[in-house]
């Protein structure tokens, strides 16, 4: 055997090893994550499943001390309030978001609302939350669904931003080019060329903010707080799923901790399947 | 070819370069260019990389304007108007000079739409008579009879080479005067390529064509005239047989015959 030949097959054996110590690692990093993620997805659904009835649709929130009663109202008004938020934060979103790709790449103005944005995004929800109640729900002397909505508004807004930038970025130059090329203005462009060619990731980004917001239980405390009863009144304090799970959860009551979990598992399964809507969207586009 | 203009003999320049300098930020990329495109005639470009054949093209559209650091000084006459200092909207010159690009770029739309959205800009038309438009764009292109049955299917499902004939297809459909070709050829196969100088060669009956090309046979088989340029200066303009089979200057010389470049 040459001398060339060693000292190949030692370089391989070396890479081998190292091969192997790079992939018990990572594989170990992995099974560590996933368990703790199983064991919450496992507990959810025992826990959760075992609370769920007809009734959980059906009823209102009940007393603590109390038999029957679902999480109607609390249901309803979470839908009211993530559906206003993701109406009023979806247009902002994607609007700054074609600024900031189209409009602003290397202006001042641009890179200043792209940082305040990850500052934004990165905010603990808690903060907004506090924000709402200081410029809303301190003023209007009471909670409502309207503050609610705007506390979740502004966490659906950065998400979408940054998404929407993002994948207008990935849309190629030279679709671009191909299009003023024609002679097409520059808003057609942008309309009907490189939003059209990013919408299926900009829609994931709508989505991934949803699913983001819909758990969201802070920025409710100081906000929309909850209602034991069907609350269809946006100026008035509106049931939610997130702080009902806080309070029931924290319940002596059993009957209550048992609902609490029916929620849990209720927001986890809207999540999954928000999240996987989102996957099967990307998926057909790339 | 210093301050002298180059002008084919007995053709009507289409496009009449004079006294072109093009700058990228501080970067003096076209030197006092002068020359005529004759109408209905293909020019070729040819050169190494960086000489400044692409930068010339996008020039002569006024692509360049999209990016702010880039700035042409000159004059660049479409039948005697100036195209760089026109007060017009930038897009009635583009509906005038169309351009494809190296690597195809189908619009996220069915190859219909395609088609019609560059239309769409400029005409409101019937659907009778889109649908009339369509078909002749693609028949011009000579891509009609491969899809004629999925004009609602997506552009981009197409091969590489039917995307690029279904952008020179959008090209035309605007009924352009000009056709700009930036190496329309370089991301397709020999036979994809084929056809597209096919076609070059049956669009100048219509239409005035300049191409950017890397492959000198390329330029040798289907154009009139060619232009070498070389670091930004164009060396040597004129008949393509001449050009090629004797041409006047050293540098031209060394570059065909592949001793340089």
């Amino acid at each position: 055997m040459s001398k060339i030949d060693a000292a190949r097959l030692g370089m391989h054996a070396k890479r081998k090893r190292t091969n192997a110590i790079a992939l018990t690692l990572s594989l170990g990093a992995m099974a560590f994550g996933v368990f703790w993620l199983i064991w919450i997805l496992f507990e959810t659904i025992y826990l959760g499943i075992g609370g769920l009835s007809w009734a959980t649709f059906t009823e209102m929130t009940p007393p603590p001390q109390s038999e029957g009663g679902g999480l109607a109202n609390a249901l309803f008004g979470s839908f009211v309030m993530v559906s206003l938020a993701t109406l009023i934060g979806t247009p902002v979103g994607i609007l700054a978001g074609v600024y900031l790709a189209e409009y602003g790449q290397k202006t001042w103005l641009g890179s200043t609302v792209r940082f305040i944005n990850d500052i934004l995004l990165s905010a603990p929800s808690i903060v907004v939350g506090l924000f709402v109640y200081a410029i809303i729900v301190a003023k209007m002397h009471t909670f409502s669904g309207l503050a609610g909505s705007l506390s979740l508004a502004l966490l659906v807004i950065p998400v979408v931003i940054r998404t929407t930038e993002n994948m207008l970025s990935l849309v190629p130059n030279a679709l671009r080019e191909a299009a003023y090329a024609l002679g097409t203005p520059k808003w057609k462009v942008i309309l009907s060329i490189t939003l059209k060619a990013a919408r299926a990731g900009v829609i994931t980004g709508v989505l991934l903010a949803l699913a983001r917001v819909s758990g969201e239980t802070a920025p409710l405390l100081f906000t929309a707080l909850n209602n034991q009863f069907w609350s269809t009144d946006l100026t008035r304090p509106m049931a939610n799923l997130p702080k009902t799970i806080y309070d029931f959860a924290m319940n002596p009551d059993q009957h209550l901790q048992q609902l609490a979990w029916a929620g849990v598992f209720m927001i986890t399964v809207g999540v999954l399947l928000l999240n996987i809507l989102a996957r099967v969207l990307f998926k057909n586009k790339h | 070819m210093d301050a002298k203009i180059a002008t084919p003999v007995g053709e009507r320049a289409k496009l009449s370069v004079r006294n072109l300098n093009f700058f990228y930020g501080s970067f003096h990329a076209l030197k006092n260019i002068n020359l005529d495109i004759p109408e209905k005639k293909v020019t070729a470009f040819i050169g190494p990389s960086g000489c400044g054949k692409s930068t010339l093209l996008r020039t002569l559209n006024r692509m360049f304007e999209l990016y702010p650091e880039q700035r042409a000084e000159g004059q660049i006459l479409l039948d005697g108007e100036d195209v760089l200092a026109s007060k017009d909207d930038v897009s009635l010159i583009r509906a005038k000079i169309g351009m494809v690009f190296q690597k195809p770029t189908p619009f996220p739309m069915s190859i219909y739409d395609n088609i019609a959205f560059g239309v769409r800009l400029f005409e409101t038309l019937p659907r009778v008579e889109m649908d009339e438009r369509v078909e002749w764009a693609l028949k011009k292109a000579a891509l009609w009879t491969e899809v004629k049955d999925k004009l609602n299917q997506s552009g981009s499902g197409l091969s590489g080479g039917q995307q690029q004939r279904l952008c020179i297809a959008r090209g035309i459909a605007i009924k352009p005067e000009v056709l700009l070709l930036d190496e329309p050829c370089s991301a397709l196969d020999p036979i994809s390529t084929g056809k597209i100088e096919e076609l070059i060669h049956e669009l100048k009956s219509d239409y005035t064509v300049a191409i950017v090309t890397h492959n000198m046979q390329q330029a040798a088989r289907c154009s009139d005239y060619t232009a070498y340029m070389y670091l930004g200066d164009l060396i040597e303009f004129g008949p393509t047989a001449e050009l090629f089979m004797k041409p006047k200057r050293k540098d031209t010389e060394d570059y065909i015959t592949g001793r340089f470049g």
